[in-house]
Formats: structure tokens, C-alpha cells, sequence
């Protein structure tokens, strides 16, 4: 596929914030129909790039120029009409509206007389967009009922409704299962073919290799190059983004459990659909729970640590049995969980780096009720540095702070109290490659320390390079539970499918 | 630019103190009586009342709650309180009888807000409608005056010259000041109400501290309500009435987010400040009592306006 004339060329552009500058004079540009890659490391500014690009942000310098006319994109609308649209990696849909009013948000069709809104047309359109793209929710589902995936599909049908020149997809996959995945594949090859720009970042890069017609890396907030993806390898590239050698990583060595450090009996949660439900962790163990989105990976991790309490059965937490009703009875009883939203659950936004490192302790840090302010600095300090946690300081609220960097504290919230049994929930969920191996390291470290790890993960590759054992999910059950040694791609997916 | 943060941060913190300058210039220049120190005095006694109570109204405002029902609270506790004396009952006892009351009544609130899942706001409207016909229907809407002289000493006593509502608002400030920013309790506040669900992911008793914070906000009402009696010497079934509107316009001028999670107790203290100043300007001027809420509405709209141009610089 021939790539066309350039259409959107940006020059110079630099955004500072408050402590920090997302981009340094970097440069991009776009043809009619190619997908270009983005990528680099987290924090490298290519998600600042498309927010200014989409109008969300304006840049502080910079020149953009849509078919080589100069253009000021002040805000989301303008972008709109200038046949930019953007999916975001965090979804913007209205969860208590259907489908059908989500995608044509704002732009309802209406009768002739009276100019009220044509439901009918509104949901025979919304269904057209939907069946092109073989989802099997109806137009009039709520968007609350809908899997993060199934979501991620919508805002796609609202870009194709708004006849998108440039579609910009912000980690599109990182939420979606292999077949989901393909659907967008397809899809994407689809849009291109009719002459669509799509920009495409991803941490993944295979996906990279094989979509894109060319693939752009920045690093640190700077441009670093545009290549022909025939001309680079995926080494190349990840030199790129990092701009040093990463060193092959070590395989797993098989450690012989001997006691365990949890153990779940007879587990049932009748709102999960999880029943009688049995499975030991050895302690400096690393599990693994694989499954396809839905196999109630998440749902099992929410009851373990009490968010949804179990109805029956028991939990052992090294040896001895544990009541748990609510996350706290969970952290006392050394449970830790590194949740599947960072945002949501595992973070304070608004909150200071150090305030959120050492919100599980604070009991420990205080004389009665009163807080040695200092002793919280000093340990959340401690881990900024233990951890690499880029930040200007322990008082940086948390919500300046990149991706990989927030789910690194995550983690430290959980090692400040060091827990028996660590639960990690898509703990590489996009995070670029660097912190990724970061985070991997740390795993191993704290196994060889004792700690029992459960990881529930999506990305095979991540599970397979871990964990010493796996047990897969389908349908609420654990179907299979496979060692190192016996556990393939291909097998995990037959029994991840039920079969 | 670490500098041009600081003077923005400074800016942000003293807006209020500026505005309230310039209200004392504009009311000393309006009436002579205005900078007396009795009418200081005054003020600050008068702003006791709606103080004890927005310490407790930023304390669920934080976790991004609303209590509507401090003013019923407020009256049922102490017509219940002044009944139970006029009984015989030592002061001291009626006293913790109507503390108690207040502190049940807001921790109903708050097992409905945490338990049942109610939103705050309807919570405490039925409360507040609740609360305030139990006080007229246990009075048969009649106010019982004549209280005890110690017991009067709470609204009327001097300690070192210091009128007692003025030392035990002192009192309650700092022991906010103190929860707030200086223990674990006042962190798990500020956590709840920035985002209740990592809250509870990090082990926080959520639904605790709900109860802690109407429990806490009925308590203080109750206690302001014991010192508004004690001064008037009369406790009536329609006392507080629309109390919740100066205590919410307080804490919010003061700069606490309703979405939780956001604030300081010193805002809160200098929107308090504001208010009463408001009122007792609005005396010393003669304002007709048909235009003091247009001028109030109008004061309060000018402070939050100025506070969030303050804040976008």
C-alpha cells in the first residue's frame, strides 16, 4: 500500500509543565494513509504530543499545519472539526448513557418536526458502526455495562462516525484480549486503506512491526528519529527509546516451595460466579493467573483481598487461617494487592508521592494518633530511591508523575509494610519497556525474599518470563495449573478458551 | 520557577486575608462603631457559634459529604438539654445528654451515607426535616427559658477577660487544626475524600470514618447549640434555622473543595471570620432585614469570585 502526501506536519513544538518539560522542540509528521508508530519510554511525551495535537493541551511553542495550511487547535471542538479524533488511554465515555447516545454524544439526529432527538436513527446508526466493527453489544447497552475492552471498541465507533482524517490510539490494546485485538487490527488496516492517518502509539512492539508503515521515537520529552519499519528491527527501536543496550534477561530458576503462604480452600463468591474454588501459593513463589478478560482473574483477586468478601471456604495466609471481610482485615493479615486501576484504586491523584507511599503504615509512623511527618518523608524517600521513582520530590503530587512511575508506587505502598503475599494485578499495564523490566526485577527480588507472589497478567510473554507456575482461568474456574516447564503459549490459550 | 510557584502559592493562601482587610477598611470607613474592640469582641463571639459548627461541616466536606441537618441537630439538642434541666437533671448531665444526642443523630447520618449507600445531601435533608419537627414536636413549639445560672456561664462567662464561646471555639479549632494535619485520622480524611476507593484499597475503614465525620459534625452542633442557649438563655424549637447555610458558605470560601479531599482548617476559620463580620456589618449599617440576604448572597459570590481568580493565576 502506497503511502500518500503528507497531510499534518508539526515543528518545534515544547510544553512545559509545572517542574517539568513534556516535550523539547519535537517534531512529527504524517501521511494520508499510513500508521505511524509512536513509541517510547513512559514519560517521553508522546500521549503530551497527541493531547496537544487533539487540542486537550496547547503547546507553548510550535508550529502545527494541517495539509500545509497553519493551524491553532485551542481546544477538543476544533480538533473535531478539523478531522482529528483521539481514543484515549483513559476512556471518555459516559457510563450511564447507551452505546448509541454515547457515540453520537452531541451530535444526536434529530426529526424535522418537532426537532426532537430520532432515537430510531440514533440506534440504526450507532448498530451500522457497531457491525462493522462484529461487536456483539447492542447500540442500546449502557457503556457501564461494558467491559474496558468492549469500551475501548465504542470510542473506535465514535471516531469512525466522525469521518476522522487523523485518528490518534493511545495504547489501544492494553486493555484488549488477543481476539479483540485482531478486530482492531483489521480494522486499523481498513482505515488506512481508505486513506486515514492513524497515529499509533503502543509499548508493544511487535504490534509495532507488524502495523506500522513507519515508527517514530522520542525519548525523555526530545525527538529522537522516524524510521521505515523495513528498515528497523525491534532492538533498534528499544535502543532508541532508551538509548543504551538492555541486557538479555535471566530465565526463572525453579525453586522448590516448601511451605506455603496462602492457601485458598473451597473459595465461593456467589456474586463472581466463583465456587469451591482451590489454590496454594508456595512462599518466594511467583504464580501466575492467566485467563482471557472476563475468566474472573480480577474477581478472585477482589475477594482474596476483601473488596468482595468470599462467601464461604477459607483463606491460610502462612499456615493460619484469616478472616477477611474488608481490604483491612487483608493488609493486617499480610495480604497486599496492586490493583488492575492504578488510577482508581491503587492511587491519590491529588496527593503527594510520599503521602501515597506510606498511606498503609501511617499506623506504624504514628505515637497514638499523631504522625511523625519527617519518619513518612524520610522511608518514602527510602523507596523513591529504591525503586527509581523519577519524581522531583516525596511533596510532587502523584498525578504529575508518568505512568510507570505511578505504578512504581503502587508497588512501594505495598513494600513499605512488606506483606506475605503480594497480589499483582496487570502490573505492567502501559508501562513502557525500561520500567517494565524495573518492575520484573523487583518481583524476582522480593520472591527470593519469601514473599508469595500471585500475578494475573494478559500478556503471556510477561507470565511465562515470571512465573514458576501457572494456573489459567476460564469461565470462573481454574482449568488447568501448569509448571514452567510445561507451560507453552499455545497451551495457556487452550485452556484460557475452555477447551 | 520554583520561585513564581511559591509567590502563586503565597497568593493563594493570603487572597482571603486580603479580601478580609479590605472588608474591615470598607466597614470602619461605613460606621465608626465598626473597629471598637467591644464590637471585635462582638464578632468574634458572635462568629464562635457558626465556627464550632464549620469545624465539624469541613470535617464531612473533606471526605466530599454535605451535612444539611447541623441546625435541626442543633435544636433538638438543645431543647432536649434545657427540658432535661428544667427536670432537675444537673447541668452537666443534660449538657452530655444533648451532646450525645447531637453525636447519635449524625452518626444515623453517617450509617446511612456509609451503609445504606444514601448520598450525604439526602441523608441529611431528611435528618434535618426529622431532626427539627422531633424538636417542635417535643416542645410543642414552645421555648423553654429560664436556665441554669452555671450552666449560663458557657455563653455568658469571661475568663481572663475572654468570653467563654470565643476560648471554646479557640479550643475546637485547634483541636481540628490538630486532627487534620497532625495525626493519621486527618491523612485518612484527605485520602476518603480524594478518591474513597483507593481508600479502601489501601486498607482505610471507610465506612468508620463516614460515621466519624456526621458523628463529629452532630456533636459540634450540639456544642454550639449549648453555648447559643446558654447566652440566650432560652432554648426554642426554631433555633439554628438555616445555620447549615452560613457553616457551608464558610468552609467552602475558606477554599475546600466540595469534591473532597481538598482544604485547609485555616481557610475555613477565615471564611467563618467573613461571615460574621457580614452579619455584624449588616447590624451596625441598619441594613433592613429584607436586603441583609441579597448583600450576604452578594458578599459571599464576590469572595468565591475573587478566591478562584486567586487561584488561576
Amino acid at each position: 500500500m502506497a503511502i500518500g502526501p503528507c497531510i499534518l506536519r508539526m515543528e518545534g513544538i515544547t510544553k512545559r509543565f509545572p517542574g517539568v518539560k513534556a516535550l523539547d522542540e519535537v517534531r512529527f509528521d504524517l501521511c494520508a494513509g499510513e500508521i505511524h508508530a509512536l513509541a517510547g519510554e513512559n514519560g517521553a511525551g508522546k500521549s503530551t504530543l497527541m493531547k496537544i495535537l487533539s487540542g486537550e493541551y496547547q503547546a507553548d511553542g510550535g508550529t502545527i499545519h494541517l495539509k500545509d495550511n497553519p493551524v491553532e487547535i485551542a481546544n477538543p471542538q476544533t480538533a473535531q472539526t478539523l478531522g482529528i479524533a483521539i481514543i484515549n488511554q483513559e476512556l471518555a465515555l459516559i457510563p450511564y448513557l447507551s452505546v448509541a447516545e454515547n457515540i453520537f454524544l452531541g451530535r444526536e439526529p434529530v426529526k424535522q418536526v418537532p426537532r426532537f432527538v430520532d432515537w430510531q436513527k440514533l440506534n440504526q446508526d450507532a448498530a451500522e458502526y457497531l457491525q462493522r466493527l462484529k461487536l456483539d453489544f447492542g447500540p442500546q447497552t449502557l457503556v457501564e455495562d461494558l467491559s474496558i475492552a468492549q469500551q475501548q471498541m465504542v470510542e473506535v465507533a465514535k471516531a469512525l462516525s466522525l469521518d476522522a482524517q487523523i485518528l490518534i490510539m493511545d495504547e489501544p490494546t492494553s486493555a484488549l484480549t488477543e481476539k479483540e485485538s485482531e478486530i482492531l487490527f483489521d480494522l486499523m488496516a481498513e482505515l488506512k486503506a481508505r486513506g486515514i492517518a492513524v497515529v499509533y502509539i503502543s509499548h508493544r512492539m511487535e504490534e509495532i512491526q507488524r502495523l506500522a508503515d513507519r515508527v517514530t521515537v522520542f525519548r525523555d520529552g526530545r525527538y529522537v528519529a522516524t524510521s521505515e519499519i523495513a528498515d528497523i528491527t525491534i532492538e533498534g527501536i528499544i535502543q532508541q527509546m532508551v538509548g543504551r543496550k538492555l541486557q538479555a534477561h535471566t530465565p526463572v530458576t525453579a525453586i522448590q516451595a516448601t511451605e506455603t503462604a496462602l492457601k485458598l480452600v473451597d473459595l465461593t463468591v456467589h456474586r463472581h460466579g466463583i465456587e469451591a474454588l482451590n489454590l496454594s501459593l508456595g512462599k518466594g513463589e511467583v504464580l501466575g493467573i492467566a485467563g482471557l478478560v472476563g475468566a474472573g482473574r480480577s474477581e478472585l483477586a477482589r475477594s482474596i483481598f476483601g473488596v468482595d468478601p468470599i462467601d464461604s471456604g477459607d483463606i491460610f495466609v502462612d499456615g493460619r487461617k484469616v478472616r477477611i471481610q474488608s481490604p483491612k482485615d487483608a493488609i493486617a493479615a499480610g495480604i497486599g494487592l496492586v490493583p488492575e486501576n492504578r488510577k482508581e484504586q491503587g492511587l491519590l491523584l491529588k496527593m503527594a508521592v510520599g503521602e501515597n507511599i506510606t498511606i498503609n503504615i501511617l499506623k506504624r509512623i504514628s505515637r497514638f494518633l499523631f504522625l511523625n511527618k519527617r519518619k513518612a518523608m524520610d522511608i518514602a524517600q527510602t523507596y523513591i530511591e529504591k525503586l527509581k521513582v523519577k519524581t522531583p520530590g516525596a511533596m510532587e503530587k502523584t498525578i504529575n508523575l508518568s505512568g510507570g512511575n505511578q505504578q512504581k508506587i503502587v508497588i512501594a505502598k505495598w513494600l513499605t509494610m512488606h506483606p506475605q503475599v503480594m497480589i499483582l494485578d496487570e502490573p505492567t499495564r502501559g508501562i513502557d519497556i525500561g520500567a517494565k523490566n524495573e518492575i520484573y526485577a523487583l518481583i524476582r527480588e522480593l520472591a527470593g525474599s519469601g514473599m508469595g507472589i500471585l500475578i494475573i497478567s494478559s500478556e503471556l510473554p510477561e507470565i511465562l518470563r515470571l512465573c514458576n507456575r501457572i494456573a489459567v482461568m476460564s469461565q470462573r474456574k481454574i482449568t488447568a495449573i501448569l509448571s514452567r516447564e510445561d507451560a507453552t503459549q499455545e497451551r495457556i490459550m487452550t485452556y484460557a478458551t475452555g477447551g | 520557577m520554583e520561585k513564581m510557584r511559591g509567590i502563586k502559592a503565597y497568593l493563594q493562601q493570603s487572597g482571603l486575608l486580603i479580601f478580609i482587610l479590605i472588608m474591615v477598611g470598607v466597614l470602619a470607613l461605613l460606621s465608626d462603631r465598626f473597629l471598637t474592640p467591644a464590637n471585635l469582641i462582638n464578632i468574634l463571639r458572635q462568629a464562635s457559634i457558626n465556627g464550632i459548627i464549620s469545624v465539624g461541616m469541613m470535617l464531612v466536606i473533606l471526605t466530599a459529604g454535605i451535612d444539611l441537618s447541623v441546625g435541626a441537630i442543633l435544636a433538638l439538642s438543645v431543647v432536649v438539654t434545657a427540658d432535661l434541666m428544667h427536670r432537675d437533671l444537673p447541668p452537666l448531665l443534660a449538657a452530655t445528654a444533648g451532646l450525645s444526642l447531637g453525636g447519635l443523630l449524625g452518626f444515623v447520618n453517617g450509617w446511612l451515607v456509609s451503609r445504606i449507600k444514601v448520598p450525604p445531601f439526602i441523608a441529611t435533608l431528611g435528618m434535618m426535616s426529622f431532626a427539627r419537627g422531633l424538636a417542635l414536636a417535643y416542645t410543642g413549639g414552645k421555648p423553654v427559658t429560664g436556665l441554669d445560672a452555671g450552666f449560663r456561664f458557657l455563653g455568658t462567662g469571661l475568663v481572663a477577660h475572654i468570653p467563654m464561646p470565643i476560648i471554646i471555639a479557640a479550643l475546637v479549632f485547634l483541636a481540628g487544626y490538630l486532627l487534620l494535619s497532625q495525626t493519621r485520622i486527618g491523612a485518612y480524611l484527605y485520602a476518603l475524600g480524594e478518591n474513597r476507593e483507593a481508600a479502601l484499597f489501601s486498607g482505610i475503614a471507610t465506612g468508620f470514618y463516614t460515621k466519624f465525620v456526621f458523628t463529629a459534625s452532630g456533636v459540634l452542633a450540639a456544642l454550639s447549640g449549648m453555648i447559643l442557649i446558654a447566652r440566650l438563655d432560652s432554648a426554642q424549637p426554631v433555633i439554628g434555622l438555616g445555620y447549615e447555610f452560613d457553616a457551608i458558605a464558610a468552609v467552602v470560601i475558606g477554599g475546600t473543595s466540595l469534591a473532597g479531599g481538598e482544604g485547609r482548617l485555616s481557610g475555613t476559620l477565615l471564611g467563618v471570620l467573613i461571615i460574621a463580620m457580614l452579619n455584624n456589618a449588616l447590624n451596625l449599617t441598619n441594613v433592613s432585614s429584607f436586603y441583609e440576604g441579597i448583600v450576604k448572597g452578594m458578599v459571599i459570590a464576590l469572595a468565591l469570585i475573587l478566591h478562584g481568580l486567586v487561584r488561576k493565576l
